[in-house]
């Protein structure tokens, strides 16, 4: 079963119908026991950092994640992966789960061409840096969906693949360990995201 | 690199997809679940569909269709039509929308893009716009564009993007089924003003009309209906030609 952890944040119900499009048992649970159940796990998000990490401490399951991120695969996406640093910038300074180096600031900040437009909204071709067992079913350079004012930078050799925009490279796809991250949404990039969540209930 | 979209879109009305010429004269045209399956399976980066439906019996049959291509396509559903509240907002979202369109109901009541966009985020707002020139100036219309608001449109688009709406629909009442080309002219003065994604509508006729839609670097997207649901441009296609003229395109 793969547990998509909810904590008040985000619409859920395409990330829930595009597993169960890939023949996937899926929860939508805020229970401790569930999370340590599930086989695999995966953190949503939208909005904003600040929001989003008061709300997932509300619930309490912050240590849960912790512990489970040591022996099951745990996605995060969009800002579900943002949660995964050690920082965000965003709206002041926000502590993040430390899961995965880096820190996540303002795009606009480090967009060397100010006519570029932020959010950084759209498909963009993700260019693997790194092979994982993640791209199993995806080719390097397909178009993944992004939407977001805020990006992870200095994650080191955690960095699976970036799109460009502009001259700056957007970090799109992390990994440490256990810990996977997307920046751009599997569950709306058509076929090629598919592919990726298929290649991570696999893992 | 960011790629340009194509956007197709459906107007429904009691669950059936119509599209109209400058505003009349509807007609019946297809099972809106059938063709966002058709469009997805073309390479449609995006679907945009407006609840034209006036009855409170159509809007169920409106959240239905929604629910059923939202559980089997994977691509940004955008929904509009009659959005004039924050439950407006919730009902469609519910449904597997992920940015909701507000027209009207930002003119009845300016102050549902900031609440939403406070809700939501930015990126869940839409603001869709009528636009026809009136004694030489842009002006904002409402109603389907039946109304003049006497609302200048650009000042309309700085006050919305201030608000908070992260994307414009710009539908230019004066080249909208007529299928000459977009209203380069008038997405020109809209991107001088606004640095959200801008969403080109109206007036698109053949694939030549994108590709000079696309030199235009402040436009993001086209967005059309008929040219697509009559089969008379195909948005593979479509996508294929653009790209061999340097355009950048998800293929």
């Amino acid at each position: 079963m793969t547990a998509i952890v909810d904590y008040g944040v985000g619409n859920l119900f395409s990330l829930q119908s595009s597993l169960r499009a890939l023949g996937l048992e899926t929860e939508v649970t805020g229970e401790a026991e569930r999370l340590r159940a599930a086989e695999r796990i995966i953190l949503p998000g939208v909005g904003a950092f600040g929001d989003a990490r008061a709300k997932l401490d509300a619930t309490g399951l912050v240590p849960v994640l912790l512990e489970e991120a040591e022996r099951k695969p745990l996605l995060g996406i969009c800002l579900g992966m943002q949660l995964l640093f050690d920082r965000s910038f965003e709206y002041g300074e926000h502590p993040g789960l430390g899961l995965i180096p880096g820190e996540v600031a303002f795009l606009g900040e480090d967009l060397a061409d100010g006519t570029l437009k932020v959010p950084h909204m759209g498909w963009n071709s993700l260019e693997i840096g790194k092979d994982d067992p993640l791209f199993k079913y995806f080719k390097n350079g397909e178009y993944v969906y992004y939407v977001h004012s805020f990006y992870a930078r200095n994650c080191g050799d955690s960095t699976l693949g970036t799109s460009r925009y502009g001259t700056l490279a957007v970090t799109g796809a992390v990994r440490r360990g256990n810990v996977w991250g997307a920046q751009f949404h599997p569950e709306k990039s058509g076929d090629a995201g598919l592919r990726l969540l298929r290649a991570f209930a696999e893992l | 690199m960011l790629a340009k979209r194509i956007i197709p879109c459906l107007d429904v009305r009691d669950g059936r997809v119509v599209k109209g010429t400058n505003f009349e004269g509807l007609r019946d045209l297809a099972d809106p679940v059938e063709l966002a399956r058709f469009y997805n399976a073309s390479g449609a980066d995006e679907l945009v569909f407006y609840d034209i439906t006036a009855s409170a019996e159509g809007r169920g049959l409106f959240t239905d269709i929604l629910r059923r291509v939202a559980s089997e396509i994977f691509i940004p559903l955008t929904v509009g039509g009659g959005v004039r509240t924050l439950e407006d907002f919730d009902r469609v979202l519910k449904c597997g929308a992920d940015k909701v369109s507000v027209n009207s109901g930002a003119i009845a009541d300016p102050s549902i893009i900031a609440a939403a966009a406070k809700r939501y985020g930015d990126q869940c707002v839409v603001l869709s716009m009528d636009v026809k020139r009136v004694e030489g100036r842009f002006r904002l219309f409402a109603k389907g564009g039946r109304e003049d608001t006497g609302i200048d449109a650009m000042e309309w688009a700085v006050r919305g993007v201030g608000d908070g709406a992260g994307e414009i629909v710009l539908n230019s009442i004066d080249t909208d089924g007529v299928k000459r080309g977009f209203d380069l002219e008038m997405l020109d003065a809209l991107a001088a003003r606004v640095k959200v994604p801008i969403i080109a509508s109206g007036g698109a006729g053949n694939m030549e009309h994108f590709a000079e839609l696309f030199t235009h670097p402040g436009v993001d997207a086209g967005l059309a209906a008929s040219i697509f649901h009559s089969r008379q441009v195909d948005i593979k296609e479509l996508k294929r030609f653009l790209r061999g003229k340097g355009v950048e395109m998800r293929l």
